[in-house]
């Protein structure tokens, strides 16, 4: 009976330590911290940085936890730029945390009502269906340019300072560390999610969607709920977007940006979350220096990083990383 | 899913139920019921719907005709997920363990309240509790199947459906596994639904045995009948009960 007992009393701690924070789990933020110091003037890349590593951290959730594959994730970016753009341009809501708050919900709102059709549907369907999502959505941002802009794009965005107190400046120092803090916060989210026994069922779900049936999982209703979460936070990222550059264009709900920001996630490794976060700064530090370097070839330099790690390391630069540590690790054995 | 007859004590019901994949039938007219806490073995050649019926009852097979009733709940037309919440867990032949997942996290996402929890599991399989945080891939043949058997009971089933667990596993460890069936059988008052090839352990398991030949229903009744019946029995699977 006590060895029952002890044995409870093991488990239980185990559930209590297991995904503990680990210290390397420091390093992203204190690059991002470090990166302020040393490279102030380069923060509204900076920025961008971090608004496409909360919008790459939004896909990893469901392409690389649940195993939903999309071609048109921008849409949901789309949505909460225009819903936050719209609301300061017509409305005149200019606070900017609760118009984020606004955007995130509109974003998480059409998420939920996409993702009742698009979770019936695997494979190429589903590849097809939410690239059609996408283009829907440009089209009606299109139609209604009186809304929207249209083609000339959404102007007359304008946000008081954060909490009345952050101005927004010229090299974008105050909108660097807001959208660092909402990254931050998603993060806690995100990784929340993933590591309970609703994101491990995603898990399972990307691995064996029959068989987390057969364990009384309702698949369906899951997939529903993480896709309408990560349309949340991709809205999220588009909101912060417009706030940042307070312009919104079409071209956020293009197909463009989401097969960018998968090929980000590609590169840093899906599934792992802080793929995003490699992801993101190779390839935007890239798209930035090749640019300068050569402004008419620069993408070829980004599609030959993609190319080389495609080949040589099929589960992404971290996943790399992994495999060289596990290298080392049997060689000092 | 409907709430009327059968009887809440008959944890599984299935009445003149015609099954198969797409439209071809293999099931035919199978009728049976398992009361609470009584157990049976389901035996038969290759081939012979033994594997199908369990599919039926998960709902992963087309019904045709007939019903299935899980604890006097009609799930005839209910999806698996809600088969399983009405009460039926299922140990798959292949054991199909989330390989990506740690032996905790395979049991944590089958987990519902009940009085099977992961801890209790690991009171059943010590061996489990060693290898907690490992994956899934990281298990030998035997500790797979004891996850297996694992996240069907956190699940907390009202009758546990087995499909052929001890194949391809070391007689040491069919050995084991036969003592903790018959834990969860005796012990835990579990309602088992087992389906074996190997007749001496399927025989030895329930005192209810049902043969199954053609997709239909060859036999059933008392284990002990076809143990003393040796011509009986090969003429009913073929081959020696051993």
């Amino acid at each position: 009976m006590a060895d029952a007992t002890r044995a409870r009393e093991r488990a239980t701690a185990h559930v209590v330590t297991a995904h503990r924070w680990r210290w390397v789990e420091a390093a992203p933020w204190l690059v991002a911290t470090g990166a302020f110091f040393l490279l102030p003037d380069y923060m509204t890349l900076g920025t961008q940085i971090v608004i496409t590593v909360m919008f790459a951290l939004s896909l990893d959730l469901i392409l690389g936890f649940a195993g939903i594959i999309t071609l048109g994730h921008a849409a949901y970016f789309g949505v909460g730029a225009y819903a936050c753009g719209m609301l300061s341009a017509h409305l005149g809501w200019t606070e900017p945390v609760s118009a984020l708050f606004a955007a995130t919900l509109v974003a998480a709102f059409v998420g939920w009502l996409s993702g009742l059709v698009l979770m019936r549907y695997h494979g190429l369907t589903l590849l097809m269906l939410t690239l059609s999502v996408a283009i829907l959505l440009q089209q009606l941002a299109n139609t209604y340019s009186d809304f929207t802009g249209g083609f000339d794009g959404l102007t007359g965005i304008y946000f008081d300072p954060v909490f009345g107190v952050f101005e927004y400046d010229l090299w974008s120092h105050t909108h660097y560390w807001y959208a660092l803090a909402w990254l931050a916060v998603v993060f806690v989210v995100a990784r929340r999610i993933v590591y309970s026994p609703f994101g491990r069922s995603l898990v399972g779900i990307r691995e064996n969607a029959l068989r987390m049936h057969a364990v009384g999982a309702p698949v369906f209703r899951r997939q529903v709920a993480v896709y309408t979460v990560s349309a949340g936070i991709a809205g999220l990222s588009g909101a912060l977007f417009a706030q940042a550059n307070t312009f919104v264009t079409l071209d956020v709900l293009g197909f463009t940006r989401s097969g960018i920001i998968m090929i980000i996630l590609i590169l840093g490794g899906t599934g792992r979350l802080y793929g995003a976060f490699v992801g993101a700064i190779v390839y935007m530090v890239l798209e930035d220096e090749l640019s300068k370097l050569t402004p008419e070839f620069w993408e070829f330099g980004v599609g030959l990083a993609l190319v080389l790690v495609v080949l040589f390391a099929r589960n992404g630069i971290l996943g790399l990383l992994d495999r060289a540590r596990s290298l080392l690790a049997e060689r000092g054995r | 899913m409907r709430t009327d007859s059968p009887p809440a004590d008959r944890v599984l019901s299935l009445d003149g139920v015609y099954a198969g994949y797409g439209r071809t039938v293999v099931l035919e007219d199978v009728s049976l019921e398992l009361a609470s806490g009584r157990s049976a073995s389901v035996i038969g050649r290759n081939g012979m719907g033994k594997t199908t019926l369990l599919s039926t009852i998960m709902g992963f097979t087309r019904l045709h005709d007939g019903r299935v009733a899980v604890c006097g709940t009609d799930v005839s037309n209910a999806r698996t997920w809600r088969r399983v919440r009405a009460g039926v867990g299922l140990v798959p032949q292949e054991r199909e363990i989330f390989t990506s997942l740690t032996v905790q996290e395979n049991l944590a996402v089958a987990r519902r309240t009940g009085e099977w929890d992961v801890e209790r599991i690991y009171e059943l399989f010590p061996r489990l509790y060693e290898r907690r945080s490992n994956l899934g891939n990281r298990l030998s043949g035997g500790e797979q199947q004891m996850l297996a058997i694992g996240r069907a009971l956190v699940g907390n089933p009202r009758v546990l459906l087995m499909d052929e667990p001890t194949e391809g596993l070391a007689p040491v460890i069919v050995d084991e596994l036969q003592v903790t069936f018959a834990r969860l059988r005796d012990e835990a008052g579990m309602t088992i639904l087992l389906v074996e090839q190997n007749s001496r352990v399927a025989l030895a398991f329930a005192e209810r045995c049902i043969v199954m030949s053609g997709g239909r229903i060859a036999y059933d009744g008392d284990s002990a009948t076809l143990r003393k019946d040796r011509d009986r029995l090969d003429r009913l699977i073929g081959v020696d009960a051993g």
